[in-house]
């Protein structure tokens, strides 16, 4: 199988995965069928009450997706946004397909504010988009997490162009 | 301008240093080839060049202690290196409690107080004089005398004499500052130590961490390790024998401790997650360290005799950065409990949480004075974060910088000071400000970025 249609039955399978946002205090357990085997449920304050609809996923907006290694949060923050959730389902569909390949989930952060917090920050954001995966079905065995906090910067200006490439984390596979 | 006999020694000594000062701007002036220069010579420079950096006064004081500093006699083969007055001069001038008088306006050069002709010194309004005299003892061995003496009264306060290795010169200097500046200000100084640091460069095959330890006026680097991985957090143990730091050399963090005389290193925290933020208690005993095993991001203490490891903070915020009381019984830490980083305190025994800071929205690394009065952390405002330092009995807060992004502050271990990164240029530098923000400096390294700075305890 190339990589393409490898892609293109990843995303058709993406589709039919059962799909949570989640954040620790916020987890909740409001699910609903949607039809066709597809269930959502929401995260509350970040997406409403109704969750994100996933039926009409593209399959190739959700190769798209899944070509985003890099998951981008807000100043001080490990919660995702509505995009940065997309991309993290759309790799969540991959890994339940390929339940032997194991990821990493590096977290980083800017360079404002001191080292070991950011360290510390990197770790949360890390953990935010593996509790994501995990909410998802893949199993915790398969993550792990890394925390450079600030001391692998992609852009090194210091702006906040540079600032918000940097708030990042990064999905590497182990191949 | 008067020089006597026995001062041409002095400044062949003296002349050794314009020479290689020369040298190092005929360097600076020819990067690209001192860099490719410097390939070809790094397997034989033995040391690394002394000027490797330069300290720069960015703030200073108009009112000091009027001090003159007669360059000391020389009597022997010359030794490379800047002259013991230079370097006293340097480190009372950097304490911003001195105001050094330029010795063009000396009208006489003594060398002891038998020498001194006391209304010479009253006449340029010196109120103390320093005066002393190097002789070679033996084969690499010098013989330093110096007496401090008080030019209103007409009498000396205090005189040393130290026989030592050539090698030891720029130790006994600041040895010497530090008793100047301890009998002249009644607290203790703080010259005669050392601070740890990371520089990082930019090489073909990546970037490359080294964790140095040099002299407190930044002279006499020695690299402890070299990394191709991040570096940080550099914590030193109270007998100013030991750094713990943190290592990304296994491609996640991990805290070593190493002993600085061999080199010889252990590795004390490699749990899942984060390892970080070491820091020894005041009787070197335990660690404190920031782990994330049990998930959540919280402090460990680990007891270095026994091994037991205890939990210290139980939140689901981020709790780092823990520093100790110096009575040991306490600790102070940075916090996201609140939604933003503050400042917290916390028993030894991990009761009685209590938060110390309330003014802004992002205040974190938080470092206690020696004395228990002070205490130095980072602090935005206005989109910048800087030094500011709160005084813990009145709980007022004063900034000490304004620089952006101001990162690891330190206290000297007589509290006068704190050291720091900030940046400079798009370049990391360290730089110092003392502890009512009335001097700062900076202290600009030649190699690359420097950051993470440590102050250590006095040396023992």
């Amino acid at each position: 199988m190339n990589n393409t249609s490898k892609l293109i039955l990843i995303a058709l399978l993406a589709g039919m995965v059962a799909v949570s946002g989640c954040n620790k205090k916020t987890r909740k357990a409001e699910g609903s069928d949607m039809g066709d085997g597809v269930s959502t449920s929401g995260t509350g304050t970040e997406f409403g009450p109704d969750g994100k609809p996933l039926g009409d996923w593209q399959s190739g907006a959700s190769a798209d997706l899944l070509s985003q290694t890099r998951i981008y949060f807000a100043y001080d923050s490990s919660e995702l946004d509505v995009d940065s959730m997309a991309v993290a389902e759309a790799h969540a569909a991959f890994l339940l397909n390929n339940p032997s390949t194991r990821v990493v989930l590096e977290g980083h952060a800017d360079e404002r504010g001191t080292r070991e917090y950011n360290l510390a920050l990197g770790e949360r954001r890390a953990q935010s988009v593996a509790d994501v995966f995990i909410a998802l079905g893949v199993s915790a065995m398969n993550i792990d997490n890394v925390s450079y906090g600030e001391e692998n910067p992609v852009a090194e200006g210091h702006d906040d162009s540079s600032w918000h490439l940097n708030r990042r984390v990064e999905i590497r596979y182990d191949r | 301008m008067i020089f006597r006999s026995g001062h041409k020694k002095i400044f062949s000594f003296q002349g050794y240093n314009i020479a290689r000062d020369k040298i190092l701007k005929m360097k600076l002036s020819n990067m690209k080839k001192l860099a490719a220069l410097l390939i070809i010579l790094s397997g034989l420079i033995v040391s690394p060049a002394q000027a490797v950096l330069t300290i720069e006064i960015t703030k200073g004081v108009d009112v000091g202690i009027p001090i003159a500093i007669v360059p000391f006699s020389w009597d022997g083969a010359p030794v490379a290196g800047e002259s013991m007055t230079n370097i006293i001069e340097a480190d009372l001038t950097r304490s911003g409690r001195f105001d050094s008088i330029p010795q063009a306006d000396f009208l006489q050069q003594p060398h002891n107080a038998k020498q001194v002709r006391f209304k010479d010194w009253r006449l340029i309004k010196a109120d103390y004089l320093v005066v002393g005299s190097i002789r070679q003892a033996g084969a690499g061995t010098y013989t330093v005398k110096f007496q401090l003496l008080d030019v209103f009264k007409g009498n000396t306060l205090t005189g040393y004499q130290y026989n030592i290795q050539s090698t030891k010169l720029r130790n006994v200097a600041h040895r010497i500052s530090d008793i100047i500046y301890e009998k002249l200000t009644g607290e203790k100084g703080a010259f005669n130590t050392k601070i740890a640091y990371v520089t990082v460069e930019k090489t073909k095959k990546g970037k490359r961490y080294l964790l140095q330890v040099a002299d407190s006026d930044g002279f006499n680097p020695q690299t402890i390790l070299n990394s191709h991985q991040p570096l940080m957090s550099a914590a030193w143990s109270p007998d100013a024998k030991k750094l713990a730091y943190v290592s990304f050399e296994k491609k996640r963090s991990m805290i070593y401790i190493q002993r600085l005389s061999d080199g010889k290193r252990e590795n004390v925290a490699s749990f899942k997650g984060i390892n970080s933020a070491p820091a020894f208690s005041p009787d070197g005993t335990k660690l404190a360290f920031v782990s994330s095993k049990e998930g959540n991001t919280e402090i460990y203490v680990l007891d270095l005799r026994t091994r037991a490891i205890k939990r210290l903070t139980n939140h689901h915020g981020i709790d780092t950065e823990p520093s100790w009381l110096p009575n040991g019984r306490g600790l102070v830490f940075t916090s996201g409990r609140s939604g933003q980083p503050q400042i917290y305190q916390i028993n030894a025994d991990g009761s009685g949480i209590q938060r110390l800071t309330y003014s802004g929205k992002y205040n974190a690394r938080p470092s206690v004075s020696a004395d228990g009065s002070l205490m130095v952390m980072i602090s935005r405002g206005n989109g910048r974060y800087h030094v500011a330092v709160m005084n813990l009995r009145t709980k007022e807060i004063t900034k000490l910088t304004d620089t952006q992004l101001d990162e690891s502050p330190s206290f000297a271990p007589n509290g006068r000071m704190v050291l720091y990164a900030t940046e400079q240029a798009n370049k990391g530098v360290l730089a110092a400000v003392s502890s009512d923000g009335r001097v700062r400096q900076s202290l600009r390294f030649l190699q690359g970025d420097v950051r993470e700075p440590a102050w250590s305890p006095y040396l023992r």
